[in-house]
């Protein structure tokens, strides 16, 4: 990271985030660059290895005047990029309260409390309800897979299922239908039931929804509520990407 | 996809769908004629045509959740959609024309009849909004509406007659051209443009849009000449020109005008493109709103076929390989987005990409594409029949030539009005008989809302750009009741793919319901700027991040409209007790004041 000589103030390869100098290779994303160092930007629908989608919109940062999502954005030399302001992050703030009103979310009677990212993220900014009126939206659940369940109330729609069924499953299980306020996950099979589709546990799209829209039947409260993985520490310290490998590594035993 | 649906026999409804496979290779195409025959798509026949295309049945599921103008649960036989634009809308002489045909047909608006004879319901702007209130009828436009002419469309959907036997008078549609310019004043003879280009050479004829100044007229103004440059130098197997024909925008309609009356320039213009750019495809995506031109059209390119203007060698001219397909729309505002365009193209929801890559690079089956608007195209033609120099004439410094407005609302003379670019507000505002007017809304609900105190401004990309739409508000319009209107458009068509725009419109839909029926207080204000600022800012494409601006506007120009509807109490419930209950009423019958809490 020395600064060469006729470019005093960044090396090619590095912008800054925050004023901290973060390096980053050809093609990288902001989001990659910044996970590479250590640097955490808060994000929903985002996962290393899989394409990335840019819809949450929590990762979303200031390059000078302009916004961009950083899970989307090419890291260009040079750049500076704000992250962690105020500003962002009550904008951050909002945004996790529309998916919780949107949705139909009652964390103390979820499985998934405690090693939820979205819950994770609502407590990492400081948000403490929903703020606004709940939509009451009617969503289907689907309990039809001998081992998997998929309860639409708290889908978010960041169709990580979506791509890590295509992308690493080599299958193609889910997708999205619909628009706006009524779109919906469906499950790719003529009943539209998960039964009927090709779904198997071991699959990463059965592991990989980040709140309990998508949970393993007959492995519920294995950990005990207070020992969950966001109990223990914050969603900025260990990021949602290893919580999805130790899940995979758990259930696979 | 699991509610059960209508009892269908397997063989005939595989033999519908198999013909209507036949018909065409897009799946859009496809499910549009099976909507047709079938009056709603089952989940028997999702799964026959992904079975028959080939393709996921969540592919083809997620389309036709997608698009208004497909259902899921029957439509009737007489499927009505009045257009709910604020300047062409169904409320006329005090009277909502959608309640009259409704209350004579014993119909509720959104649901079909229980004899299946018809469904009567509202829909997103269809671009008739010089004609009067206007309507579709299994997608065939009426115009002109009053109460009297909704009396009889009543007997005749109650009587069965076939639509072919209605008064052809009904289905009319004007061109309404007041004023014309560059384009829509000179003649245009087919063939003119092109052979203009194979004696000037095809890198000349760049070099000649490029100098011209032309930029696109569909929106953000980029440059025509710059984006076929770069479309051109992109690497690909093949390349592809598309024109936009959504016209989406509430209060456009400019490019149904050109379509109807000079769709040879836009053709023509499509091809320059092709030979520029090296393409030998081009489509023209034309709304669904939009489809009873489509006969037309097709007569059109077929003759364009024969004369040796579209095909193989056209104009004689060896390796210059080029035609067109129309694929319709049915039903999405987010469709005229480019990128949108490009998926529902490819047979998907129409949901905006992620950019960089753009469309020049990767657009169409990720190849290169060049996407204008049909005035863009237009325009193209006659500058290489006609010079650079003869549109830079026209204009202003940064907007040569001249831009074809769509007038609509409280005015005289609606219509097509062709300008220079450089046009003052107050200029169009004379010209087409506007009197006393409170406000006019610029480039439809995602442009500008501008106050009299501003009718000095101009028309361009300095100051005011337009795609086109100019719907003047009078003194007697409620300007709330717009913004609501807009309002409920953005949450109706959002695309639903990111955060802010697909709850956040909704929210600011909410919001502005609640205060127009005046239980909104000073918070509920604030809050909408908020939002309104969330939204726009933060949204993934151009939909969301201009869906506020009409309340943003409204807030900062005409904060009094707010401020006269606030509930005077601060603590309103933000839970309508009162409203929550109806669901009750209606399952027993009842609307009396005990059933009321008020
Ligand atoms: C929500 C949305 C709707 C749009 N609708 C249209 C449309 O109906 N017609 C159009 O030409 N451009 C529309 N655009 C702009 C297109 O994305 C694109 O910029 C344009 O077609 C490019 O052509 P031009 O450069 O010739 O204007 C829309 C953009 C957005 C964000
Ligand atoms: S089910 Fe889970 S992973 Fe899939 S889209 Fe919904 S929230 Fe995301
Ligand atoms: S801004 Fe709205 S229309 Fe655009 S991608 Fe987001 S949800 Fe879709
Ligand atoms: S993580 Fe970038 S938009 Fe969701």
């Amino acid at each position: 990271m020395s600064a060469g000589a006729n470019q005093p103030e960044f090396s090619p390869n590095t912008f800054t985030m925050d004023g901290i100098e973060i390096p980053f290779k050809d093609g990288q994303t902001l989001m990659d660059a910044a996970l590479a160092a250590g640097v955490y930007i808060p994000h929903l629908c985002h996962h290393p290895g899989l394409t990335p989608h840019g819809s949450c919109k929590l990762c979303m940062v200031d390059i000078g005047s302009g916004r961009a999502s950083s899970c989307t954005t090419p890291a260009v030399a040079g750049q500076q990029v704000s992250n962690n302001t105020p500003a962002l992050n009550e904008a951050r703030r909002t945004l996790t309260q529309m998916l919780f009103i949107e949705g139909n979310h009652l964390c103390p009677s979820c499985e998934k409390t405690g090693n939820c990212t979205l819950q994770a993220m609502a407590y990492h900014l400081g948000m403490l309800e929903g703020h606004f009126p709940q939509f009451f939206q009617r969503r289907e659940v689907d309990a039809s897979h001998s081992t998997v369940m998929l309860d639409r109330d708290r889908c978010i729609l960041c169709e990580l299922c979506v791509r890590a069924s295509r992308e690493v499953d080599g299958k193609n299980v889910f997708a999205v239908a619909g628009r706006g306020i009524t779109a919906r996950l469906i499950v790719n099979s003529p009943s539209g039931k998960l039964a009927d589709s090709d779904l198997e546990i071991d699959d990463l799209a059965a592991h990989i929804c980040p709140v309990g829209a998508i949970l393993i039947k007959a492995h519920a409260y294995e950990i005990p509520i207070g020992w969950r993985t966001f109990d223990l520490r914050q969603i900025d310290e260990i990021g949602p990407e290893k919580v999805i490998q130790a899940r995979v590594g758990h259930t696979d035993d | 996809m699991n509610s059960v649906g209508r009892t269908e026999r397997t063989e005939p409804l595989n033999v519908t769908v198999a013909g209507a496979c036949a018909q065409s290779r897009h799946l859009l195409e496809v499910l549009c004629i099976l909507q047709q025959q079938l009056l709603h798509l089952s989940d028997q026949t999702v799964c026959a045509v992904s079975e028959h295309l080939g393709l996921p049945v969540g592919q083809v599921e997620s389309v036709v959740e997608f698009y208004s103008f497909l259902y899921k649960t029957p439509r009737g036989k007489y499927h009505i959609l009045f257009s709910n634009c604020p300047s062409c809308g169904f409320r006329q002489d005090g009277r909502n024309l959608l309640h009259v045909l409704c209350d004579r047909l014993h119909v509720v608006a959104g649901e079909t009849r229980a004899d299946g004879l018809v469904s009567v319901d509202e829909t997103s702007c269809i671009g008739m909004c010089d004609q009067g209130a206007a309507l579709l009828v299994n997608g065939i436009p009426i115009t002109r509406l009053d109460s009297v002419k909704i009396m009889r469309v009543a007997e005749r959907v109650e009587t069965e007659v076939a639509l072919s036997d209605w008064p052809a008078e009904w289905f009319r549609v004007e061109d309404n051209i007041r004023r014309s310019g560059l384009l829509l004043k000179n003649g245009f003879a087919a063939g003119a443009g092109i052979r203009a280009a194979l004696a000037r050479g095809f890198d000349a004829t760049l070099a000649e849009i490029t100098r011209s100044g032309l930029r696109g007229r569909g929106g953000a103004g980029f440059s025509a000449g710059i984006k076929w440059a770069l479309c051109r130098e992109a690497q690909g197997t093949a390349h592809y020109v598309l024109c936009n024909a959504d016209e989406g925008e509430p209060g456009t309609f400019k490019d149904r005008v050109l379509l109807h009356s000079h769709a040879d320039a836009v053709f023509e213009g499509m091809t320059l493109c092709a030979a520029v750019i090296g393409a030998k495809q081009g489509f023209l995506y034309l709304r669904g709103e939009y489809r009873y031109l489509l006969p037309q059209l097709q007569t059109m390119l077929t003759h364009r076929r024969e004369v040796g203007l579209l095909g193989n060698h056209i104009l004689g001219q060896r390796g210059f390989d080029f035609d067109i397909e129309i694929v319709v729309g049915a039903g999405a505002y987010i469709c005229g987005e480019e990128s949108a365009l490009i998926e529902s193209l490819e047979g998907k929801r129409g949901v905006p990409r992620n950019r960089p890559p753009f469309p020049v690079t990767h657009g169409y089956l990720g190849q290169p594409t060049v996407v204008n608007n049909v005035e863009t195209f237009a325009a193209a033609a006659h500058i290489s029949l006609r010079s650079s120099a003869w549109f830079r004439a026209a204009g202003t410094e940064k907007s040569m030539g001249s831009k074809i407005l769509s007038v609509s609302g409280d005015c005289s003379a609606p219509g097509i009005y062709e300008y220079p670019f450089g046009v003052t507000m107050r200029q169009v505002l004379d010209d087409c008989g506007a009197r006393d007017v409170q406000a006019v809304q610029i480039g439809g609900p995602s442009g500008t809302l501008i106050g009299s105190a501003e009718f000095h401004r101009t028309l361009g990309f300095e100051d005011l750009p337009t795609g086109g739409s100019f719907m003047v508000f009078g003194h007697e319009r409620d300007l709330l009741a717009m913004i609501v209107n807009f309002a409920h458009f953005f949450a109706h068509e959002s695309c639903g793919f990111c955060t802010p725009c697909r709850v956040g419109t909704t929210l600011l839909k909410n919001g502005l319901d609640r205060i127009a029926n005046g239980h909104g207080t000073q918070y509920d204000v604030d809050e909408m700027k908020r939002l309104g600022i969330l939204v726009k800012q933060r949204s993934h494409c151009g939909l969301g991040q201009t869906a506020a601006n009409s309340v943003l506007d409204c807030l900062h120009r005409f904060p009094h409209v707010f401020e006269q509807r606030l509930a005077q109490d601060s603590h309103e419930p933000c839970f309508d007790l009162d409203a929550a209950l109806e669901e009750a009423r209606r399952i027993t019958h009842r609307d009396d004041a005990a059933a009321h809490l008020d």
